[in-house]
């Protein structure tokens, strides 16, 4: 026995709805050895995560573990009984969940959930138990690790909670630990953090660890070796240095210029007319919350915001979450109407609140949603979504509408035949397609994009980016480009807004090429992962300082 | 949990996946649907006329049922009947379950002083136990059909309003209602098009039950002699009039019993087992 890890041959079978066995993993053959990290890169539905719970003996309801082995230290996970296999999970192989948010019970304290292990195992007493937690708390460069177990989960931060996950997984001394994501769902600057903090503690314990993303840039900072996966079989197994400097499979080299964005092959216009910019917003703010005396919400989320888009141009708002940055598109479409301020666009003066607002500027004004599931009527098909927006501003009914629907379709490259389908069988992709075609069939004049990568693959993302600038220069849109991914603004925009705490912190304009000057904006600059496998190693921040600053 | 009981070429050739139990729910909620439908053509003997030398008569050819307290005949009666139970509880809970839902996603889209006023009036009226409002009504104004549908559906309209709300409150945090909103889409659109289609299965599951509610609530009526009044029957009164022949274990009394536990049982299983479309993508 060389490897703590050896999975053979592994097939993993789902059943449809209509009770077809059908195979989503197709042979998967690895070993990891002790203290080695592996990471599965791919994009979502290549089985990425299934392949991973396996060393769980674990396969979601619906789906069984169909052929092969997977040998985990020394025990057989297919095989073994489901007594046995609970007795190795928490002790020899741990899960860290890509939501910790929703992986923890608010209703009792952390300190309770991440010593839970040791008491189910029966591994330690709780006084010893919560000695370990505080150590590793401490390891996982949590702040007050003494105090910090008494909260409950919705008294700390996002990257706080993803760090106490991991040392609930490894309380009970796994010898593997699966990280599904973890950092997914947080801003690039916790993420450093992060990161930083799960490198430390799994090297120091020699864990041997298994890496789930889609990120190759953060894979690239955590991992020895890289296993790429797409539609439930590897395409290519090495090293991280290999995979980045020399991909041979069709696939890998795709992810990795997904993650070049082609900056270029967008001529910068020269603006037209110079004169009226499109949307102007001056100190403008917005918040939540009952009026207080003074007439301004509870939790003011915008103060103050002044910032201008010329027409035929797109303006990128970044910073991280909480920053107000949903709020000012919320403000700009009227649906959280605005405290202060006023909104000029198309030359009018618009109303804050969008009940006000006339057809016409409701119809030029367009937002698109960072959630393509809930943005879309699940009830009904795509036909119907799409041809809503057309009679609804334009008045098309019959066969016009019709045609008007296929040539959405195809601006936004979805195949015709998926009008009649309903949003739940489409990819994630398709469905954000569909989300934008919406968006263009009131034939606005500037489109509010909400994060609407951030739910995707690179590669899809990187696809969707493309579109845009092309039906940008088909259609003389402008587009405001709310993200926290510098890669997607820098791709995309002419001009890019930092923000922080509300305000707008420092404009930036990509083909000045100028670094950026205000110490926040260099931080969110920094922490954008890079494919250099020393980046993090190197990186020299200290996001915690800056915070408190 | 849902075993795998669907018949197999049947599902194959609707694209649905049909539960036995469904079916054979099913099939008795279309056995009662029919017989009240056709009563007049298929009653062997009239309603009223006594036909039997002796009161509750038991089971014999040409007697089907028995006979009543009065001699008639049972079979009659009980086709007839369901005539009147089936009838004024459908229509009850189509007004019920019409005004609460559209009440209901109202309420949720509006929200502020509209959904506060409608929530606290219906609330209020959800305070008062039915069987006395229904008493006190048709004590006020008489018993008539339509004083029985209004009373019924003016009873079940607060609760199908507080499901309807509930459910339309949850999908109106949607997004695509917001797009809808900043779209510029008036209440009917949302309320018709977004929500519905959205909630329309539990809401049907409701409308069952509701129904269920109602089928027994009108018997209680009944029973008590304040619904459906000579010479004309429902279920429920059948049971009240023929209650002299329990000693006698006369079917006057058990046949109509049992029509009741039949009708809802089985609109309850059928709203459990609804066919389920299949969504299968890569299956032709």
């Amino acid at each position: 026995m060389t490897n703590l890890v050896e999975i053979r041959g592994l097939t993993v079978e789902a059943t449809t709805d209509s009770g077809r066995w059908i195979q989503i993993l197709k042979g998967i053959d690895l070993d990891i050895a002790a203290g080695e990290t592996v990471a599965f890169i791919g994009e979502s539905g290549s089985g990425k995560t299934t392949a991973a719970m396996t060393l769980l003996g674990y396969a979601r309801p619906g789906c069984r573990i169909s052929g092969g082995t997977v040998t985990v230290d020394g025990h057989d996970m297919v095989t073994l009984p489901e007594k046995d296999r609970a007795a190795l999970r928490g002790t020899t192989v741990a899960y860290v969940p890509q939501s910790a948010a929703a992986a923890f019970n608010p209703a009792s304290t952390i300190m309770e959930q991440v010593i839970e292990v040791t008491r189910i195992h029966r591994l330690m007493p709780p006084d010893e138990a919560r000695r370990r937690a505080v150590a590793l708390f401490r390891a996982l460069s949590l702040p007050n690790p003494d105090s910090i177990g008494d909260r409950y989960p919705h008294q700390v931060s996002g990257g706080q909670l993803q760090r106490l996950a991991a040392a609930m997984a490894l309380i009970g001394d796994p010898k593997v630990v699966i990280f599904d994501e973890p950092t997914t769902a947080l801003d690039v600057t916790t993420q450093v953090e992060v990161l930083r903090a799960f490198k430390a503690v799994t090297a120091q314990h020699r864990i041997a660890c298994v890496y789930v993303s889609h990120d190759l840039a953060v894979v690239a900072q955590i991992a020895d070796r890289i296993m790429v996966l797409r539609n439930g079989a590897v395409q290519e197994t090495g090293s991280v240095h290999d995979i980045l400097t020399r991909p041979t499979h069709p696939y890998t080299q795709e992810l990795l210029h997904a993650f070049h964005p082609d900056t270029g092959g967008r001529e910068v216009r020269p603006v037209a007319d110079s004169g009226a910019p499109l949307l102007e917003i001056n100190t403008l703010s917005a918040g939540y919350g009952p009026p207080q005396s003074n007439g301004q919400p509870l939790v003011l989320a915008v103060k103050g915001v002044s910032l201008q888009v010329k027409r035929g141009t797109n303006l990128g708002i970044i910073g991280e979450s909480g920053c107000g940055k949903s709020t000012l598109a919320r403000a700009i479409a009227g649906i959280l109407p605005a405290c202060k301020g006023d909104i000029q666009f198309n030359g009018k003066e618009l109303w804050h609140s969008a009940r006000q607002r006339s057809h016409d500027q409701l119809r030029d004004l367009q937002i698109v949603f960072q959630h393509a599931d809930t943005a879309l009527n699940p009830a009904k098909s795509i036909e119907d979504i799409l041809g809503r927006p057309l009679t609804f501003y334009h008045g098309l009914r019959g066969k016009a509408r019709d045609a008007r629907v296929d040539a959405l379709l195809d601006m936004v490259r979805l195949p015709r035949a998926l009008r009649h389908r309903r949003p739940a069988e489409l990819s994630g992709g398709q469905k954000q397609r569909v989300n934008f075609a919406r968006a263009l069939a009131a034939e606005p004049k500037l489109i509010l994009c909400d994060e609407i990568t951030s739910a995707l693959d690179t590669v899809v993302a990187a696809a969707v980016i493309d579109l845009l600038k092309e039906l940008q220069r088909e259609l003389g849109l402008s587009y405001v480009f709310i993200s926290h991914d510098l890669s997607v603004i820098e791709a995309i925009c002419d001009e890019i807004v930092v923000m922080y705490r509300g305000q707008t912190v420092e404009t930036i304009i990509p083909a000045d090429r100028q670094p950026p000057q205000h110490p926040y904006s260099k931080l969110l600059f920094s922490s954008v992962p890079k494919l250099d496998p020393t980046w993090l190693d190197t990186l020299n921040i200290d996001a915690d300082r800056m915070r408190v600053a | 949990m849902k075993t795998n009981s669907s018949t197999g070429s049947l599902a194959a050739w609707s694209g649905y996946r049909i539960n036995l139990v469904g079916l054979t729910a099913f099939s008795v909620v279309l056995f009662w649907a029919l017989v009240a439908l056709f009563a007049p053509y298929i009653t062997p003997h009239s309603v009223g006329e006594m036909i039997d030398l002796d009161y509750f008569g038991p089971m014999r050819p040409g007697l089907w049922l028995g006979s009543d307290y009065l001699g008639r005949d049972m079979l009659s009666r009980i086709i007839y009947g369901a005539r009147y139970t089936v009838g004024i509880s459908l229509a009850a809970v189509s007004i019920a379950c019409f005004t609460g839902v559209v009440l209901g996603m109202t309420s949720a889209v509006l929200r502020g002083p509209v959904d506060m006023v409608v929530s606290r009036i219906l609330d209020a009226m959800n305070s008062i136990p039915s069987k006395l409002f229904g008493l006190m009504v048709v004590a006020a104004v008489g018993s008539s059909i339509p004083v029985l549908i209004l009373t019924l559906s003016v009873i079940y309209v607060p609760g199908a309003y507080r499901f309807s709300r509930a459910l339309a409150i949850n999908i109106d945090t949607m997004d695509f209602i917001m797009v809808a909103r900043i779209r510029g889409e008036r209440l009917p659109y949302l309320i018709a098009s977004e929500i519905l289609p959205n909630i329309i299965g539990p809401v049907l599951a409701d409308l069952g039950l509701r129904f269920v509610f109602i089928v027994l609530l009108l018997s209680g009526l009944s029973f008590l002699g304040l619904g459906v009044q000579p010479p004309y029957a429902d279920w429920g009164a059948l049971v009240r009039e023929n209650i002299g022949g329990l000693p006698f274990a006369a079917p006057a009394v058990i046949v109509p019993s049992l029509a009741i536990a039949t009708l809802t049982i089985s609109v309850n299983l059928l709203i459990d087992n609804l066919p389920q479309k299949i969504r299968d993508r890569s299956a032709s």
